[in-house]
């Protein structure tokens, strides 16, 4: 049943990449402004959106695992973590790569932009966590309590724009009240967002299904040293 | 148009598909690993 559903999600997620990177190339029109390069946005926003919703699921699945002690929400967790810092590292190089082209420069100490990194950081702090810490328990525990903590960060991310002044453009989805790009634009954005969270989940159940592999590891190497 | 918003904009996405892909081998490896070590640790309990 679960292969079934990696396929599935697998095939939903490389079908709507494909149909969207033709849409992309040969049907929207450049940008007025930008020129070419504005394509950008139709990774770097849905990365941002879907490392956004790990976090949040990381999050929601450490309060969980606090509120019944039940290992399978530290394995959701540590999955949704690892899978949103790959999105995480998305929105940073394709921003920066975006903003050579549009700022001059790679990088700036823009809020927007420092608070992402402080993200990034954070979370890959919640890995490294991970592997300091053998016991199962105390691990799932340290890293339930970092990964709701860390979610403040993401707020600050996504509020950055609005507190303080920025570099970094401010919301163009309509969702947003933004409303800076056509109909056409905006809708290739949303099929992007869902074939990356068709992705995103694809790769949170393989990761998931390894930890299991790891937990039952473990479990034999005791019984082997008990005897 | 400038070329150089076509080359960066390549980029972006090479950048992007790279990331997913070495992740994705990365998850891969470790799965392999993980099966050999699974695999291991079976016959080592039931030889005993």
């Amino acid at each position: 049943m679960r292969t079934k559903i990696l396929i599935g999600l697998a095939l939903i997620s490389a079908g709507l990449l494909a149909w969207n990177l033709y849409r992309v190339f040969d049907v929207l029109p450049d940008e007025a402004n930008q020129g070419a390069v504005y394509r950008i946005i139709y990774f770097h926003v849905p990365s941002a959106i879907s490392c956004f919703t790990g976090f949040f699921v990381a999050m929601i699945a450490g309060i969980l695992y606090l509120m019944t002690g039940k290992l399978k929400y530290d394995v959701l967790a540590a999955a949704s973590v690892e899978v949103g810092l790959v999105f995480a590292s998305i929105v940073l190089a394709t921003g920066s790569i975006w903003a050579r082209i549009i700022w001059g420069v790679w990088w700036a100490w823009d809020a927007r932009l420092t608070t992402m990194l402080i993200c990034w950081l954070t979370y890959a702090g919640y890995l490294m966590l991970r592997r300091a810490v053998d016991e199962p328990t105390q691990r799932a525990r340290l890293s339930a309590v970092l990964s709701i903590f860390g979610f403040a960060e993401v707020v600050i991310v996504y509020k950055a724009n609005e507190w303080w002044r920025t570099l970094h453009p401010g919301p163009v989805l309509s969702i947003r009240n933004g409303g800076g790009m056509a109909p056409g634009m905006e809708a290739a954005i949303y099929w992007n967002l869902l074939a990356l969270v068709c992705l995103g989940a694809m790769l949170v159940m393989v990761r998931m299904r390894q930890e299991e592999f790891s937990r039952e590891i473990d479990s034999l190497r005791r019984e082997a040293h008990s005897y | 148009m400038d070329n150089r918003n076509f080359q960066y904009m390549f980029l972006g996405f090479l950048v992007a598909w790279l990331i997913v892909i070495v992740y994705v081998v990365f998850l891969a490896m470790r799965e392999g690993k993980l099966k050999r070590e699974l695999d291991r640790v079976r016959k080592m309990v039931e030889k005993r």
